[in-house]
């Protein structure tokens, strides 16, 4: 029978080791799938892994792992911090959709002016419409003591109302000749979130993720705040005996994500996506998910992690079109990763042993 | 006394690094009042659990009445008449009394029955208990008799009680007494774990002392003196903590009507606590646990903050102050539970030196963390408190409960406070670091600081306090000076028998 | 605007198709939560019963074999989490997630090829003198067997958690797991089975969806019932009538948000629906001061130790 042992404190080397390990195990049941569906695992695997950096097209997918990237990485940042502290935002998805319309919106209210100044007001729009959303479970948590992840998930639903009811009302694009969708910003220079060096998929929206990394590592590291927020995701009531303000947190963690999601939402919208439009979310704030776990809460980890992802991400595309592999196998191939991840985790804190049958 | 109800024959348990029961063999008679003595980290847990089919040995045997006797589990162990009162309650809070009762029984009779059944036991044997009430509303010696019913009703050949009399007052452990005797009488045998050792000199026919999961003595308590059974128990003379006798100065901490609502949905408001400490002296707040202990340590601490004027720092009202303004002005705090409260487990010493560290030992800068300066301050912890441990990079759950309970004090202790206030300072400590942290205590306050101690060890009270008060439901008893009490009073401080009677047997 | 259109029998019976797949995952999650274990992966395992339920019925023409499958499809999915939780003591709002995101995808790979095809219907069941009486017959006696189901359902559990040694012993595992074992409980061996139940009973759900109420097959069809599920058990406090009378009421908002669409009122339609959720949060906030009902241990993990 086997018995888990815990360790007296947790293992530094399987804190490395359980993602890839994740990875690993990921891989072998997914090809198994990939099987069963009738593909060549081997080759399904490899489109998924290797085409998109090495393939002869791979001048075209590169850029591409950025693109898909920055919005994973910076969201999961955000979602990082609070899950570190036991506040469980999970309505990214929402609070990402906020950014893009009131950042979108912001920069439409000024078409056709161009200015300098246009673009940075709609960056600070974008996380104004993301933490606005999520100061929404944050204060009904603080002030009602109500679930967070309940509100925080029903707001998505909400957004994605709120999106449609913009791409087919106020935000419409008014020489569209009726179609839904707003104008597209690509085509307006002062709100077009450009390709910083063409070719590269760098956008603004990658140094930001970037930056975010950087301040996430700092902070945690080196910052009481950081410290207070790792303590109270440890031990809540010594996080209060520290002095800690458990509302205070509440309100920083969730408006910090909801920020970082507005902005992701705002890069995306003025750039790869160029406009509001119905269909606008792909479920990056649910992705990001899965990113900040498997990067075990880390910043660096995250940084690895989003470009993993984004690189399942953009493999999958190619297997579908390539191998007729189905994007949901894909979904389910990311679906599973957190799963193993969450399991084999188990090894950091305990030991596996093989014991002989006992009275638990 | 008829014969041998259950033999123990070699049994040994050994957890990875640490053998908890090694070679342990005894018999307890029928009818016999057993005591097993022994300090923290002896043995005594792992072993009752063997009994009561918790935990299987690696090896060894055991024999009720002559049979084999393997319980795999604790309904086994029941069901072969053996049951147990738990040192921390295997109560459910939001149940009711019955239905508590109910969980701990084989073959439960009908939730109507039962409750009849359990109202004639509770006047039988003095434990007056209404078995409709919700369990977490109980005091902590309503809910021993709830546990101490559970095993009446099922008619026991064995008892095992672990530390029972922790929860009572002197006069409850009186009647508790009674009732065991009365028990006895009857032919139930019981076997009885404590460290106390008068209590077992007053109610045990034999005693077999453990130390480090070994057998090291047997005794008649009766004509052994407490001091020979400490020194089994303990295996060396014992650091009596010396007291350097600093002068009383003026009051550091004033307490005026001190009224807060319990965060805890089972927990118990403070009711108008008024009380001065000066430098230089130990006040020593005994009770029954859960009648306030934790809340006037959240009070004290700033985790409960309260209006201004209630709490008054050497003429500064700090009662709506959070615990890091109270730490910068001196006033400094110990909660009881080490692990999740006092300390972070899974975080490094380092870290957890921060915790309460960070402003009076300048382990930050503008809200920079300063590691350098935060691991030489658990060095010194280490060194100056005999904290055993690898090193200050080790998770603080990975130290005995003795060792971590010498840090978290140190931590405070060396913050050179101006209050300190501790609550069950020493509780599940080994006598060693017992001695040690009430030594830093003694000090602390022979160099002019106020301490407040609370604790339910009324032992440890009269050592150390130089005022003694008691907390009963939320209430402090008057204050008096700890030299010339009697157990008696102490007792009625702490609310007397609280409604309990002898039993009518 | 034409409200004569909304006919109030109509209203009512559709009322109670929409509240059955919530009651059905609300009860089954009640009972997790009942045993202290916190199951976010509601939504996920709905959405699977939905798709195992509807292609079963689709391939043997037999909605009863899909009804099956569906409780068989949601339990193996809350399986994994139980293994996750319970034996690799991972955490549960993680892991819970997890089984949604996993849930989702798992459905719409399944569901490939499904899409578009109508089920074979549910043979409803009139219940004879009862469905004759004026209003109330149409309404609550001319149902399929799945609501009566899951009414019994919910009656069972209220019964078994108040007056039987099951119920109490499920109590007592939610409310202190340290104190069960301490008494020889097998408190691991409990909470799968709860969970597993829970399983079961959002499959069932999930299946109603596909196979009753819509009934075809699209991606993402629960569109969060599951989580209005969760939300329903905070609702009713941990009380199985409370979740009887949340499920009906958010089923009414729904049918009635749906019928203001049809008949034209004069708000967004956008805005129509979206209520559900707005209302499911206001509803939230009300009952977030009481958690009387909550169970302690709810969401802690439990490790037997030394």
């Amino acid at each position: 029978m086997i018995k888990l042992e815990k360790r007296p404190q947790p293992s530094q080397a399987w804190t490395y080791l359980t993602p890839l390990l994740a990875v690993v195990l990921t891989m072998v049941v997914g090809g198994a799938l990939f099987a069963w569906l009738g593909k060549d695992p081997l080759v399904a695997i490899k489109t998924i892994f290797w085409e998109p950096l090495f393939s002869e097209f791979a001048f075209y997918y590169r850029p591409q792992l950025l693109v898909k990237g920055a919005p994973l990485v910076l969201i999961a940042i955000g979602l990082s911090l609070g899950f570190r502290a036991g506040i469980w935002n999970i309505g990214a998805e929402g609070q990402y959709i906020m950014g893009a319309i009131v950042g979108a919106g912001v920069g439409l209210a000024f078409y056709p002016m161009e200015a300098f100044y246009i673009f940075p007001l709609m960056v600070i729009a974008g996380a104004f419409g993301g933490w606005i959303w999520a100061m929404i479970p944050a204060f009904l948590k603080v002030r009602f003591g109500t679930n967070e992840i309940l509100v925080s998930l029903m707001l998505v639903y909400v957004a994605e109302q709120l999106l449609a009811s913009m791409s087919l009302g106020l935000l419409r694009n008014p020489e569209g000749m009726g179609f839904p969708g707003s104008r597209n910003l690509r085509d307006y220079a002062s709100a077009h979130n450009a390709e910083l060096i063409t070719g590269t998929g760098m956008h603004w929206g990658v140094v930001a993720a970037l930056i975010a990394v950087i301040f996430a590592y700092v902070l945690l590291n080196r910052h009481m705040l950081g410290f207070h927020i790792r303590l109270t995701g440890e031990a809540p009531r010594a996080a209060k005996f520290a002095g800690v303000n458990p509302s205070r947190l509440i309100l920083i963690c969730l408006g910090t994500s909801g920020a970082l999601a507005g902005v992701a939402g705002l890069f995306e919208v003025s750039g790869p996506a160029g406009q509001v439009s119905i269909d606008f979310n792909v479920g990056y704030g649910f992705t990001a998910i899965i990113v900040a776990f498997l990067g075990r809460l880390h910043p660096v980890g995250i940084l690895l992690a989003g470009a993993l992802m984004a690189l399942t991400y953009i493999g999958g595309e190619i297997a579908q079109s390539k191998l007729g592999l189905p994007a949901a196998a894909i979904q389910l191939f990311q679906g599973m990763l957190l799963f193993f991840l969450l399991t084999v985790d188990v090894l950091t804190n305990f030991r596996i042993r093989l014991a002989k049958r006992e009275v638990a | 006394m008829t014969g041998t109800l259950l033999t123990l024959n070699g049994l040994t348990k050994a957890y990875p690094g640490v053998v908890a029961n090694n070679n342990v063999s005894f018999e307890i008679g029928e009818g016999e009042v057993h005591a097993l003595l022994g300090e923290n980290g002896a043995g005594k847990s792992t072993l009752v659990k063997m009994i009561y089919g918790l935990v299987k040995p690696d090896s060894g045997q055991m024999t009720m009445r002559g049979q084999d006797y393997a319980p795999v589990k604790p309904s086994a162990a029941r069901q072969a008449g053996v049951a147990m009162v738990f040192q921390h309650f295997s109560l459910f809070d939001a149940l009711n009394v019955a239905e508590n009762i109910a969980l701990g029984m084989e073959n439960p009779p009908k939730m109507g029955d039962l409750a009849s059944r359990i109202k004639e036991v509770s006047e039988t044997y003095g434990l007056p208990l209404d078995p409709y009430r919700t369990v977490g509303d109980l005091s902590a010696g309503e809910r021993q008799r709830v546990e101490i019913i559970r095993c009446l009703l099922q008619d026991p050949k064995l008892l095992i009680m672990d530390e029972p009399t922790s929860v009572l007052t002197p006069q409850e452990v009186d009647i508790l007494f009674e009732t065991l005797r009365k028990l006895s009488a009857e032919g139930t045998a019981i076997l009885y774990i404590s460290h106390k050792l008068e209590e077992i000199r007053a109610l045990c026919d034999n005693a077999t002392i453990l130390r480090l999961g070994e057998v090291v003595g047997d005794c008649v308590p009766r004509d052994t003196t407490a001091r020979d059974m400490a020194e089994m128990m303990v295996g060396s003379k014992l650091h009596v903590p010396e007291r350097a006798g600093g002068d009383i100065g003026p009051v550091l901490l004033e307490l005026n009507d001190l009224t807060v609502a319990s965060p805890a949905e089972f927990g118990t408001a403070l009711k108008g606590i008024s009380m001065q400490v000066r430098s230089g002296e130990i006040l020593g707040i005994g009770g029954v646990a859960g009648n306030g202990q934790d809340e006037l340590l959240g009070a004290l601490s700033g985790e409960l903050p309260t209006s201004p004027g209630t709490i008054v720092l050497e003429g500064q009202e700090v009662g709506n102050l959070g615990p890091v303004a109270r730490r910068k002005l001196g006033l400094l705090t110990a909660p009881e539970e080490r692990l999740g409260h006092a300390a972070a487990p899974d975080m490094s010493l380092i870290e957890n030196a921060v915790l309460t560290g960070s402003v009076r030992e300048g382990l930050e800068n503008k809200g920079f963390l300063k590691w350098g300066k935060a691991r030489s301050f658990a060095e010194t912890i280490i060194e100056k408190f005999d904290v055993r441990t690898p090193g200050p990079g080790n998770a603080a759950r990975s130290l005995s409960g003795g060792n971590l309970q010498k840090f978290v004090i140190g931590r405070e202790v060396l913050q050179r406070p101006d209050v300190l206030v501790v609550n069950q300072p020493t509780w599940g400590v080994d006598a060693a670091a017992a001695a040690d942290i009430r030594q830093s205590l003694l000090d602390l306050a022979a160099a002019g600081a106020a301490v407040i101690c609370i604790s339910q060890d009324l032992d440890e009270l009269m050592e150390i306090s130089d005022h003694f008060a008691a907390l009963n439901e939320g209430r402090l008893s008057d204050i008096r000076p700890a030299k010339g009490l009697t157990v008696d009073e102490i007792g009625l401080m702490m609310g007397g028998a609280h409604g309990m009677e002898v039993a009518h047997v | 605007m034409d409200f004569s259109s909304i006919n109030p029998v109509l209203l009512l019976a559709s009322l109670i198709v929409a509240a059955t797949p919530l009651l059905l995952a609300a009860i089954g999650e009640l009972v997790v939560e009942k045993a202290g274990v916190l199951n976010l992966g509601v939504e996920g395992m709905m959405i699977t019963g939905a798709i195992c339920g509807f292609a079963i019925s689709v391939n043997t023409g037999s909605p009863v074999l899909g009804l099956v499958a569906a409780a068989l499809g949601g339990a193996a999915l809350s399986l994994l989490f139980a293994l996750l939780t319970q034996y690799a003591l991972a955490n549960q709002v993680a892991s819970g997630l997890a089984l949604t995101l996993f849930g989702l995808g798992l459905s719409a790979l399944i569901g490939q090829g499904y899409q578009g095809i109508k089920p074979p219907s549910f043979p409803r069941f009139d219940i004879p003198l009862l469905s004759d009486i004026p209003f109330i017959g149409p309404v609550l006696f001319t149902q399929d067997f799945i609501v009566y189901l899951a009414f019994f359902l919910t009656l069972g559990v209220w019964a078994m958690l108040k007056y039987s040694r099951a119920g109490l012993i499920l109590r007592a595992v939610g409310e202190s797991h340290d104190a069960a074992h301490a008494l020889g409980y097998k408190v691991v061996r409990i909470r799968v089975i709860a969970i597993l139940f829970g399983g079961a009973c959002a499959g069932m759900g999930g299946a109603y969806i596909s196979l009753i109420r819509v009934p075809q097959w699209t991606e993402g069809m629960t569109a969060g019932i599951g989580w209005i599920a969760l939300a329903l058990v905070v609702f009713a406090s941990w009380k199985p009538w409370r979740v009887l009378l949340g499920a009906c009421l958010f089923g009414g908002i729904n049918v009635l948000q749906l019928n203001l669409q049809a008949a034209g009122v004069a708000i967004p339609v956008e805005f129509l629906a979206m209520s559900p959720y707005v209302i499911t949060i206001i509803v939230l906030v009300i009952m977030s001061a009481d958690r009387s009902g909550a169970p302690a241990s709810l969401g802690k993990v439990f490790h037997a130790g030394n």
